[in-house]
C-alpha cells in the first residue's frame, strides 16, 4: 500500500515538488504499477551466477584530454546564472 | 521539373543526385514545401532548422565538383529531439531543456555530419523519450500521418511521422523499450533498434543506459541498412559500445531453408484479432516461400513488462538527477537552493517523468531494492538465457511490433499501466539488447499501418535486413 505520506516521502527525495491535487493520481498510478510489477515474484529462481555479458566497461587513462578552459565559455553559457567562469548557485549552508 | 518525393528512398534520391535529374537544394525544398503544408496539423518537426539549404547548397558544389560523395549526401533527415546537434535547441520534449543548446555533437551526428546529411529539424517525442504516443511531449502531441485523430506512436513519435508523411526521406530516433519500432508500426514505416553496443549513444540524453540505443527510421528495409552502416561502430566516448564482429554475407538460397521461430505464447492473450489475422498472414507467406516456421518457448517473457517497468525506472530516477537547473537547463528560482531543486524540476518535468523518477526512487529505495531490483536483474538474465537457446535452434523471431494499431489520442492517456502492457513485443530486445526491426505488413480496414518485428541473435542485423528485404518482396 502506497500512502500519501509515501508520495510525500519519494518527492522529498527525487527533489521534485509535487502540487497537492496532483498526489492522490499519483498514489493510484504507482500502486498500480508497483501492484503490476509484482508479479515478479512468481518468475523463476536464477540458478546460479548470471552469465557474463557480452559488453565489457571500457576503461581509459586519466589524463587530461583537453586543454584547460577549452569548452569552459561553451558551457558556461548554457547556464542558468553565472559569475565569471563560475555556476552561480545559492548558498548550502 | 516537379519533384516527387514519395517515392523517393535514399537509393533513388542519390542516383537522382549524381546523374543531374534534380539537385540537393530541389531536394531540400520539396521536403520544406511539403513541412510548410502539413506539419502544423501533424506537429511532427519541433524546429526546422534555418541551415539545411544552406548545406544542400555546398553539397551541390561538391557533385559538381566531381568529388566524391557517400550515398548519403544530400539525403533529408529529421533528428529526434534528444540528439545533440552542436549549437542547435535540444529540448528532449521537455520545458526543463527548452532553452538548451548543445555543446556538442552527439557521435551519430558526426558521423552523419562527415556523410554530408542534411538535418531538416528535430522531431517531436515523448518528454526524455518516456512514452508510446508522444502525447507527453511538452510542446503538444504529434499526430499519426495516416489518422489525425490517431497517435503516431512513440517515443519517437515525430521521427515515425515525418518519414510518413514524407517530411523528410528518413530520420533518426532511439529505443529503449520500442520508441523506434513502434511508432514505425504505426505510421507504416521501416524502424531499426540495432544490437545494444553496436550504436554509440555519445550525445543522446541519457534514459535508461542499460537498454537506450539509437537507430534509424526509414521507408525501406535497404534504408535502414545504409543508415545503420554509416552510424555504427565502436566509440571511445560510450564505454558500452562494441567491436562488431562480421559475419558473411549470406546468399539469398540458404535464407529459404531457415527457421523462423514463433513464440505462441506472447500471442495468446491481450492482442486484436486484426493484428494476429495480420501476423498470422505474413507467417503464412513466409511459410509458403518454404521457409520452416517452429513454435520456440519464450513463455518467460511474460515477466518482461515487469522487468522493464523496474529496471527502467530505476536508471531513469538515476539518470534525471542531472537536470537541477544548476548547470544548464531552466532554473526555478525559490527561498534556498533545496526550493530551487524542488520547483526546477517540479515545474520543468511532465507527469510521466515525474511519475518515472518517482517509481525508480521507490524500487530502488533500501527495503525494496532486493525485491524490486535485484529480482528484475535476475530476471533480465534469465530473459537473455532463453533467448540464446532459442537461436540455437531458430534464426530469427518473428512476432507483430506492437498489440494494436495506433489509437485515438487521449484514449490511454490517464491510465499509464494500459499504455504500459503495448510494449509487449518490443522490450524484450531492449532486456536481452538484441537487434530488431518493425516492417510494414498491411493496413486494418481503416488505414492503420500494422508491422510486423525480426528479433535476430547479437550483431545479426544481416539477418534482419536479408529476412526484412525478403518479407517485402512476398
Amino acid at each position: 500500500m502506497i500512502e500519501i505520506k509515501d508520495i510525500e516521502k519519494l518527492a522529498g527525495l527525487a527533489r521534485i515538488a509535487i502540487p497537492d491535487n496532483e498526489k492522490q493520481k499519483l498514489q493510484k498510478d504507482l500502486e498500480s504499477i508497483l501492484g503490476y510489477v509484482s508479479e515478479l515474484k512468481n518468475a523463476p529462481i536464477l540458478e546460479g551466477e548470471a552469465e557474463e555479458s557480452y559488453v565489457k566497461n571500457v576503461m581509459r587513462e586519466d589524463i587530461e584530454h583537453y586543454d584547460s578552459g577549452q569548452f569552459t565559455e561553451e558551457i558556461l553559457s548554457e547556464a542558468p546564472d553565472r559569475v565569471e567562469d563560475y555556476f552561480k548557485v545559492k548558498p548550502i549552508f | 521539373m516537379s519533384l516527387d518525393i514519395s517515392k523517393l528512398t535514399i537509393e533513388t534520391a542519390h542516383v537522382g543526385l549524381m546523374i543531374g535529374d534534380f539537385k540537393s537544394q530541389d531536394l531540400v525544398q520539396a521536403y520544406i514545401d511539403e513541412i510548410k503544408k502539413t506539419n502544423s496539423d501533424l506537429n511532427a518537426y519541433l524546429e526546422v532548422f534555418d541551415d539545411a539549404m544552406a548545406k544542400a547548397i555546398e553539397v551541390d558544389e561538391k557533385i559538381a565538383r566531381k568529388e566524391e560523395v557517400s550515398i548519403l549526401a544530400g539525403i533529408p533527415f529529421g533528428i529526434k529531439d534528444n540528439i545533440l546537434i552542436k549549437g542547435k535547441l535540444c529540448s528532449a520534449g521537455s520545458k526543463i531543456l527548452g532553452n538548451y543548446h548543445a555543446t556538442y555533437d552527439a557521435t551519430v551526428i558526426e558521423k552523419l555530419k562527415s556523410k554530408d546529411v542534411i538535418f531538416l529539424g528535430r522531431t517531436n517525442m515523448d518528454e526524455f523519450a518516456m512514452g508510446g504516443s508522444t502525447e507527453n511531449s511538452a510542446y503538444g502531441p504529434t499526430k499519426n500521418p495516416h489518422d489525425l485523430s490517431r497517435v503516431p506512436g512513440g517515443s519517437s513519435g515525430g521521427s515515425a511521422a515525418v518519414v510518413g508523411a514524407n517530411l523528410a526521406l528518413a530520420s533518426l530516433g532511439s529505443d529503449t523499450g520500442g520508441s523506434i519500432r513502434q511508432p514505425a508500426s504505426f505510421c507504416g514505416v521501416v524502424g531499426l533498434k540495432p544490437t545494444y553496443g553496436a550504436v554509440s549513444r555519445y550525445g543522446l540524453m541519457a534514459m535508461a543506459s542499460s537498454l537506450d540505443q539509437i537507430g534509424p527510421i526509414t521507408k525501406t528495409v535497404e534504408d535502414a541498412e545504409i543508415i545503420f552502416n554509416a552510424i555504427k561502430g565502436q566509440d571511445d566516448l560510450d564505454a558500452t559500445s562494441a567491436k562488431i564482429p562480421v559475419y558473411p554475407q549470406e546468399e539469398d538460397a540458404n535464407l529459404r531453408k531457415r527457421k523462423i521461430g514463433i513464440p505462441k505464447s506472447l500471442l495468446s492473450e491481450g492482442v486484436d484479432d486484426v493484428v494476429l489475422e495480420n501476423f498470422y498472414q505474413s507467417v503464412h507467406k513466409f511459410r509458403d516461400y518454404g521457409y520452416e516456421i517452429v513454435s520456440v518457448d519464450l513463455s518467460l517473457l511474460k515477466y518482461s513488462l515487469a522487468c522493464y517497468y523496474v529496471l527502467m525506472p530505476a536508471e531513469v530516477s538515476s539518470n534525471l538527477a542531472r537536470f537541477d537547473g544548476m548547470r544548464y537547463g531552466n532554473r526555478v528560482s525559490g527561498d534556498n537552493l533545496l526550493e530551487d531543486y524542488l520547483k526546477t524540476r517540479g515545474e520543468g518535468f511532465g507527469p510521466e517523468v515525474r511519475r518515472r523518477i518517482m517509481l525508480g526512487t521507490y524500487v530502488l529505495s533500501a527495503g525494496y531494492y532486493d525485491s524490486y531490483y535485484n529480482k528484475a536483474n535476475d530476471v533480465r538474465n534469465l530473459i537473455r538465457s532463453a533467448y540464446e537457446k532459442v537461436f540455437e535452434e531458430v534464426e530469427v523471431i518473428l512476432t507483430p511490433t506492437a498489440p494494436s494499431p495506433a489509437w485515438k489520442i487521449g484514449e490511454k492517456i490517464d491510465d499509464p499501466l494500459q499504455m504500459y502492457l503495448g510494449d509487449i513485443f518490443t522490450v524484450p530486445a531492449n532486456l536481452a539488447g538484441l537487434p530488431a526491426i518493425s516492417i510494414p505488413s498491411g493496413e486494418t480496414a481503416e488505414g492503420l499501418p500494422l508491422g510486423i518485428q525480426i528479433t535476430a541473435p547479437h550483431f545479426r542485423e544481416d539477418l534482419l535486413f536479408s529476412f526484412g528485404k525478403h518479407f517485402t518482396k512476398l
